[in-house]
C-alpha cells in the first residue's frame, strides 16, 4: 500500500547536517516538505528514546543524520550515535518496525545538494513501503 | 588456580551441610559477614547480612524462593568500601547481575567473595508464599531432591518461574566459590571449586580438603542447560509471535498500570533517576486532551509501550533474565519473555553476554571509527 503523504522525522546535527540544510535552503534547492527536521547539537545526544517515541507516534521514518567519521565536533559523538541506531535497528524488527525505517547517514556543512538529494531519496522510499501495522499508540 | 574440594552431607541434610560450609568461612577472621537468604519468622525466605553464626541456623540459600534479585543489594553494601570482607551467596544471575553493577560503577568487588550455588531454580514470588504457607518443614532439601539434577517445569504442584525454567546458566561460573549440586550425591558431599585466588585463600583458610569433581557432573550440566535451553528457545518463539507489530506489542503489555515496579526489581535498570519519573513525563493536561482529539481517544495511564521500549533500549544488553520484572508485576504480565528475547539480540550484536565477564565494557559505553559501517546510509525493503 502506497503512502502518499510519509512523514519523517530528523535529528539532524547542528554543525554539518543542519548546516547544509540552511545551505541547500540558501541555494533554494527543492525537496519534499516531508521531513521534519529537529535540530540537536550532535548525534551523539539523540537517545533512543527520542526515535523509539517518533515510531510510536506513527512517523513512518527516522532520519539520523550528523557529521563524517573524525569530523564530530565532540570527537566521537557520531560513532556513539552509530552504536545507538545499531541497537535500535537490532530492538525495532522485533517489533515489527523494519530497520530500513530508521536511517543514518553523515552529511558535511557543505553538502546542501546532498542533503536535498537525500530527502528526496528518503521520501521516495517512504511513499513506496507505505505503512506498517501499530504506531500510533 | 582452581581448586577442586567439598562438603560432606550428614544425615541426608545437603542444606545443613551447605550452612555448616557457610559458618566454617564466617568462623574466619578474615570473613565479616555472610550474605544469604534466610527463614523470617518460618514465613518467607529473605537476604539478610549476618554477623552472629547462631543466625545463620536460618540460612537457607537453596530453598525454591527468590523474593528480589540479590545484586541491588550487594550494590548498597559495596558502592563504596563497607569496611570488612562479606561473603555473599548468591545465584548465577544475581552474580551475572553483579558483574554488570560493578562495570557500571554501581559495586565494588574489593571485599566481596562472591560463593554461587548450582541453580536449582526458584518459584515465583505468590507460588512460594503459597507452598510456604503449607509448611516449611525441611523446604530446601525437599526442593534440591525435587528439581536435582532434572529440572522439571513444577514442584510440588506449582510452577519453576518462567525465567528459571528457560534459564541456561545453571552453573555459577563466574563465582570465587562454587558450590555444586548438579551431578552430585545430595546424601554424601557436594563439590565446592575455588575459581580466583581470593576463593582459593579462603578455601585454604577453612582447610577444605582436596577433592575431584564428582564423574557425573559435566554431564549432569550438560543436561540441563540444554533442556533449558530448547525450553528458552521455544519461549522466544512464542514470545515474538505475540509482539510483532507495534499494535501486538501493546497489546501484550494492555494490563500495565505504569507502577514501574518491573523496573524497581530489575537489578540491572541502572539509572538513579528514572526519565519515566521526571517530569518530561508530567504532561500538561491540555496535552492528553490533544492526544484525544488527535487520535479519537488515548489509552490511560499513557507512555505505557514508551516505557517499555525504552526500557529496552536502555537496559536489554544487562538482562541477565532472572525474571524479577515478571515477578514484580502486579497483574502478571510475562514482561521477562520480552524483555529475554530482545536482551538475547542486542546482546549478540555486540558479541556481548551480560555477566559473562567482568573485563568487557557495556556495549553502548564504548565505539570505534571503523565499526557498523554496514549500517549507514539508505537502504529499502
Ligand atoms: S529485565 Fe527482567 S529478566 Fe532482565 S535483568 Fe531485569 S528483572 Fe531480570
Ligand atoms: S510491573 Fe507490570 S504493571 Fe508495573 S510497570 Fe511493569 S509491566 Fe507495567
Amino acid at each position: 500500500m502506497q503512502k502518499e503523504d510519509p512523514t519523517i522525522i530528523a535529528f539532524v546535527c547542528n554543525w554539518c547536517t543542519y548546516t547544509a540544510a540552511d545551505l541547500a535552503g540558501v541555494s533554494r534547492l527543492n525537496y519534499p516538505k516531508n521531513v521534519r527536521l529537529i535540530r540537536v547539537m550532535c548525534t551523539g545526544m539523540v537517545d533512543t528514546q527520542y526515535v523509539i517515541k517518533a515510531f510510536l507516534e506513527g512517523a513512518d521514518m527516522v532520519w539520523i543524520s550528523g557529521c563524517h567519521p573524525g569530523d564530530c565536533h565532540y570527537i566521537n559523538g557520531n560513532y556513539k550515535a552509530r552504536r545507538k541506531v545499531k541497537l535500535l535497528k537490532e530492538i525495532l524488527p522485533l517489533f515489527g518496525v523494519s530497520p530500513e525505517r530508521l536511517v543514518l547517514t553523515w552529511i558535511g556543512a557543505s553538502d546542501g545538494i546532498e542533503f536535498a538529494q537525500t530527502i528526496k531519496q528518503l521520501t521516495d522510499i517512504a511513499r513506496e513501503q507505505g505503512a506498517e501495522a501499530g504506531g500510533a499508540a | 588456580m582452581k581448586r577442586t574440594s567439598h562438603i560432606l552431607v550428614e544425615n541426608n541434610d545437603p542444606s545443613a551441610a551447605i550452612r555448616r560450609f557457610l559458618a566454617s568461612l564466617l568462623a574466619l577472621d578474615s570473613v565479616d559477614a555472610v550474605l544469604t537468604p534466610r527463614w523470617l519468622s518460618e514465613k518467607t525466605v529473605m537476604p539478610a547480612l549476618i554477623n552472629d553464626p547462631d543466625q545463620l541456623e536460618q540460612a537457607d540459600p537453596c530453598s525454591p524462593a527468590f523474593m528480589m534479585n540479590s545484586a541491588k543489594l550487594v550494590s548498597r553494601l559495596t558502592r563504596k568500601t563497607p569496611g570488612g570482607k562479606i561473603v555473599a551467596v548468591l545465584r548465577p544471575c544475581e552474580i551475572r547481575a553483579v558483574k554488570e553493577l560493578v562495570k557500571l560503577k554501581q559495586a565494588e568487588t574489593d571485599g566481596l567473595i562472591l560463593l554461587g550455588i548450582d541453580c536449582p531454580g526458584a518459584l515465583g514470588n505468590r507460588d512460594f508464599q503459597a507452598l510456604a504457607a503449607e509448611g516449611t518443614e525441611g523446604l530446601g532439601n525437599r526442593f534440591l531432591r525435587g528439581v536435582i539434577p532434572d529440572a522439571p517445569a513444577e514442584f510440588e504442584g506449582r510452577p519453576i518461574s518462567e525465567a528459571c525454567k528457560a534459564c541456561e546458566f545453571p552453573v555459577p561460573d563466574g563465582a570465587d566459590i562454587l558450590i555444586g549440586l548438579y551431578g552430585a550425591d545430595l546424601n554424601e558431599k557436594l563439590p565446592v571449586q575455588s575459581n580466583t585466588p581470593s576463593g582459593n585463600d579462603l578455601l585454604d583458610d577453612i582447610s577444605a580438603p582436596e577433592s575431584e569433581e564428582p564423574a557425573d557432573r559435566k554431564a549432569a550440566v550438560d543436561k540441563v542447560t540444554k533442556a533449558r535451553t530448547a525450553r528458552r528457545d521455544a519461549m522466544f518463539e512464542k514470545t515474538a509471535e505475540q509482539v510483532n507489530n507495534l499494535d501486538k506489542f501493546a497489546d501484550y503489555f494492555a494490563n500495565c498500570v505504569n507502577c514501574y515496579n518491573c523496573r524497581v526489581a530489575c537489578p540491572v535498570c541502572y539509572c538513579r533517576e528514572c526519565v519515566f519519573n521526571t517530569n518530561v513525563f508530567d504532561h500538561e493536561p491540555f496535552r492528553y486532551l490533544q492526544w484525544a482529539k488527535r487520535r479519537g481517544g488515548v489509552r490511560l495511564p499513557a507512555d505505557t509501550a514508551f516505557y517499555h521500549l525504552t526500557r529496552l533500549a536502555h537496559m536489554s544488553t544487562a538482562c541477565v533474565g532472572c525474571g524479577q520484572c515478571s515477578n514484580a508485576c502486579p497483574n502478571d504480565i510475562p514482561v521477562m519473555e520480552v524483555f529475554r528475547l530482545t536482551a538475547h539480540r542486542t546482546q549478540a550484536a555486540f558479541d556481548y553476554e551480560a555477566g559473562r565477564n567482568i573485563e568487557e565494557p557495556p556495549p553502548l559505553s564504548v565505539f570505534s571509527e571503523n565499526e557498523f559501517t554496514g549500517i549507514v546510509g539508505i537502504t529499502k525493503r
